[in-house]
């Protein structure tokens, strides 16, 4: 039913059911919120959305507050202003005075509502916080005392991923975001999926950087640097520049990582195909074999922590497979160091990945082998473009350049891994070849397309009904592993994402990366792939290649060596 | 053998999270403090995670998270207490032992926790010893106090 109501003198049109915010969104009319998680219930905790409402006495949070019929509303009134303005300046009494520094410098919700509201002096000086910084996390450095208290970090932890790991500690002046007995973040129940950094409205949370050590290796001229980056880096990059969401920047991405003086830059999809022709082998091998079903992917590292502490009892149900970044780490360090007569330990291995997680995965003992790891040091999507730009790129007036051979070369099957549902979508191809031994007619599998947090699909290969069910965000995996657990049968293959959406939503994306953003990543995903000559990652001609002269067959010995790892229980509180 | 807060658990059966806070009472009662394997076990009972039952706890002061020491130190930060000055007694308290508040020193004589009021405003500032209340504390007093009570270990 629509309702009417009165907005600063305008009469608008609202849903019956919303709340006063998603009326006033609706019809283009902005309220700041600080607290507030589009898609999540509200807290009204932290009052910034507060609007005036006729016959009230106090001042209302739109956030919470359902709309009614002829409510009359004015969102900007003295009084409306006055309150946000004095939030804003209670919060920055005792918030640290080093913007200069500070990682989220220009992308800090805290600096934008106080220029917003034009606050051009210190009114109210309070006690600062003094807390330690938290740099225990692989992939997550927490610095309480920049912390507003808006609960986002602790709320997305527990609804989206269902991993609470950190949690509002203390009460009153003293409170703050802590983990259970204020242990470091390592010995914590995280997954490093970094959708905390995500939702940080300020320099609070934000990735372990690598970027010194990379930099340093660029200008060692003993080492090789070499250069992997993930499927949905390149269609996530441009919206770092002002430039539309979406946008391939391949071609430009290439040649500015080699003005930054990469030595080769490989494509990780290329290993997210070799991912699909082991991951896929070992599928069919499991159907065939009575293996234990369904089998579960294991490209997303946040998963994997996530399944090792939570889901010890499906460890078995997971792929072997290393994720695509592990793959392509130990391929370059063994049949690339080879081909190009490198010393491995005179290769630093980089990957750019949109993840937080993938600084923990690298550093995971079972990717070390003698002393020599997969992959060096992992920067983000954010941590690319803090680099260009302090390589002084511009990137705009570059000229396209194309990945190095053979590792830069992929189907398109390997590029549409950086959305949920896409790492299914190719298995699946695969799996028809590999089981009927003919190609799909229709390669698109659009049940398993989109952002919904679960999608499943019947498919029919040859005589065989493959179940198949694609999960993003940890709270969805819960829910269907607790299905599995209790007797659901009809599922052969699961792929689980961490992060909402898939790593085109990666905890290492851009900051105010929102739900328009991360559909314009898909369809530029999906856009590739329908352009794109080879579509199954089992007709990369450089994939068929690296099988004949280095790895032999898919899941055979050297693969077993290289390509494949084990998981184990952990115990974290 | 049943652990001591399985003992406790077993009388709570099909407990939900609304019975947290008298578990984490008794379990305070029994071990004298909230051990974080205790924290564990009761979120493991309550399907609750651990992070969420240390922020519960931590939001009330009658929880603790060390072993208490032989003397538990109880020092009353009540208004006619705070009036007569347990702020400057609190903090030499916390000097002279070297720890903070919800701490026990490291030979475990002593642990120190504030109290709201402890309704002897009239003997203000006050502090308690192992329920022995000790009145209009000064500095001063302080070292002699606790002298007397390291010397009955003796």
């Amino acid at each position: 039913m629509n309702l009417t109501i009165e907005v600063n003198n305008n009469i608008i049109t609202a849903n019956q059911g919303d709340t006063i915010l998603e009326a006033l969104n609706q019809n283009g009319i902005n309220v700041p919120t600080l607290c507030h998680i589009k898609g999540l219930f509200p807290t009204g905790a932290c009052r910034m959305c507060v609007v005036e409402v006729a016959g009230r006495r106090n001042l209302v949070t739109a956030c919470s507050e359902p709309v009614m019929n002829g409510m009359k509303i004015k969102t900007h009134s003295p009084r409306v202003i006055e309150s946000r303005k004095t939030i804003v300046e209670l919060l920055l009494s005792n918030h640290p005075d080093d913007c200069l520094y500070c990682e989220r410098n220009g992308s800090c919700e805290l600096q934008d509502l106080s220029e917003d509201l034009n606050i051009r002096e210190r009114r109210i000086s309070g006690q600062k916080n003094k807390y330690k910084l938290d740099v225990s996390s692989a992939s997550i450095v927490r610095d309480p005392e920049k912390c507003i208290l808006c609960g986002r970090c602790v709320r997305v932890c527990e609804e989206i991923e269902g991993v609470s790991a950190i949690e509002f500690v203390g009460r009153g002046s003293k409170t703050f975001i802590g983990t259970s007995f204020n242990h470091g973040l390592n010995l914590s129940t995280c997954v490093n999926c970094g959708q905390c950094i995500m939702v940080c409205p300020t320099g609070a949370l934000k990735e372990k950087g690598h970027i010194s050590e990379v930099k340093d290796m660029l200008a060692n001229p003993e080492k090789t640097v070499v250069v992997q980056y993930a499927p949905s880096i390149s269609v996530s990059l441009a919206e770092e520049f002002g430039l539309p969401g979406g946008q391939n920047m391949i071609g430009l991405m290439n040649a500015a990582l080699r003005l930054m003086g990469f030595d080769f830059v490989f494509d990780t999809s290329f290993s997210a195909d070799l991912t699909i022709m082991e991951e896929a082998s070992e599928l069919v091998h499991r159907v065939q074999n009575q293996g234990k079903l369904p089998m579960i992917t294991s490209c997303c590292p946040g998963w994997i922590k996530y399944a090792e502490e939570f889901q010890s009892d499906l460890l078995e149900n997971l792929s072997s497979c290393k994720s695509p970044q592990q793959m392509m780490g130990a391929i370059i360090k063994s049949y690339f160091a080879e081909t190009e007569k490198i010393a491995p330990e005179n290769i630093y291995s980089v990957s750019i990945m949109p993840c937080t997680a993938k600084k923990f995965e690298q550093q995971r003992e079972e990717m070390i082998q003698n002393g020599i790891s997969d992959v060096d040091a992992v920067l983000t999507t954010r941590e690319l473009a803090r680099m260009i730009r302090l390589y002084g790129i511009d990137i705009n007036k570059l000229e396209p350049e194309l990945a190095d051979s053979p590792l830069g070369t992929r189907s398109s099957a390997g590029k549409i891994f950086g959305t949920s549902g896409g790492v299914m979508e190719a298995a699946i191809r695969s799996v028809h070849y590999f089981i009927t031994g003919k190609e799909m007619v229709k390669f698109q599998v659009k049940a398993v397309r989109g952002l919904e947090g679960r999608k499943e699909a019947k498919i029919n290969i040859g005589e065989l009904e493959v179940g198949v069910a694609v999960v993003s965000g940890l709270k969805n995996a819960e829910i269907l592993m607790e299905e599995i657990r209790n007797g659901r049968n009809d599922l052969h293959f699961i792929e689980v994402m961490a992060c909402p959406g898939g790593c085109i939503n990666g905890g290492g994306q851009p900051i105010g990366t929102d739900e328009k953003a991360v559909k314009s990543r898909m369809m530029s995903l999906y856009d590739i792939d329908e352009k794109d000559a080879i579509k199954v990652s089992h007709k990369n001609p450089y994939i068929t290649e690296l099988y004949d002269k280095f790895l032999g067959k898919p899941l055979g010995h050297k693969s077993h060596e290289l390509l494949h790892t084990h998981y184990q229980k952990r115990d974290v509180n | 053998m049943k652990t001591t807060v399985q003992e406790i658990l077993d009388q709570y059966p099909d407990a939900g999270r609304d019975s947290l806070i008298p578990i984490l009472q008794q379990v305070q009662e029994k071990i004298g403090f909230l051990s974080e394997e205790s924290v564990i076990e009761v979120g493991k009972y309550l399907k609750m995670p651990a992070s969420k039952i240390f922020g519960v706890a931590t939001f009330y002061n009658q929880f603790r998270f060390n072993q208490p020491g032989k003397y538990h130190v109880q020092v009353c930060r009540g208004t006619a207490c705070h009036v007569l000055g347990s702020a400057t007694v609190l903090d030499e308290i916390e000097k002279q032992l070297k720890i903070k508040t919800g701490q026990t020193t490291k030979d475990k004589l002593f642990s120190l926790e504030v109290v709201a009021c402890i309704g002897a405003c009239g003997l203000a500032p006050v502090i308690s010893i192992n329920g022995e209340f000790h009145a209009k504390v000064t500095t001063d007093m302080i070292k002699s106090i606790f002298d007397d009570y390291r010397n009955r270990e003796e």
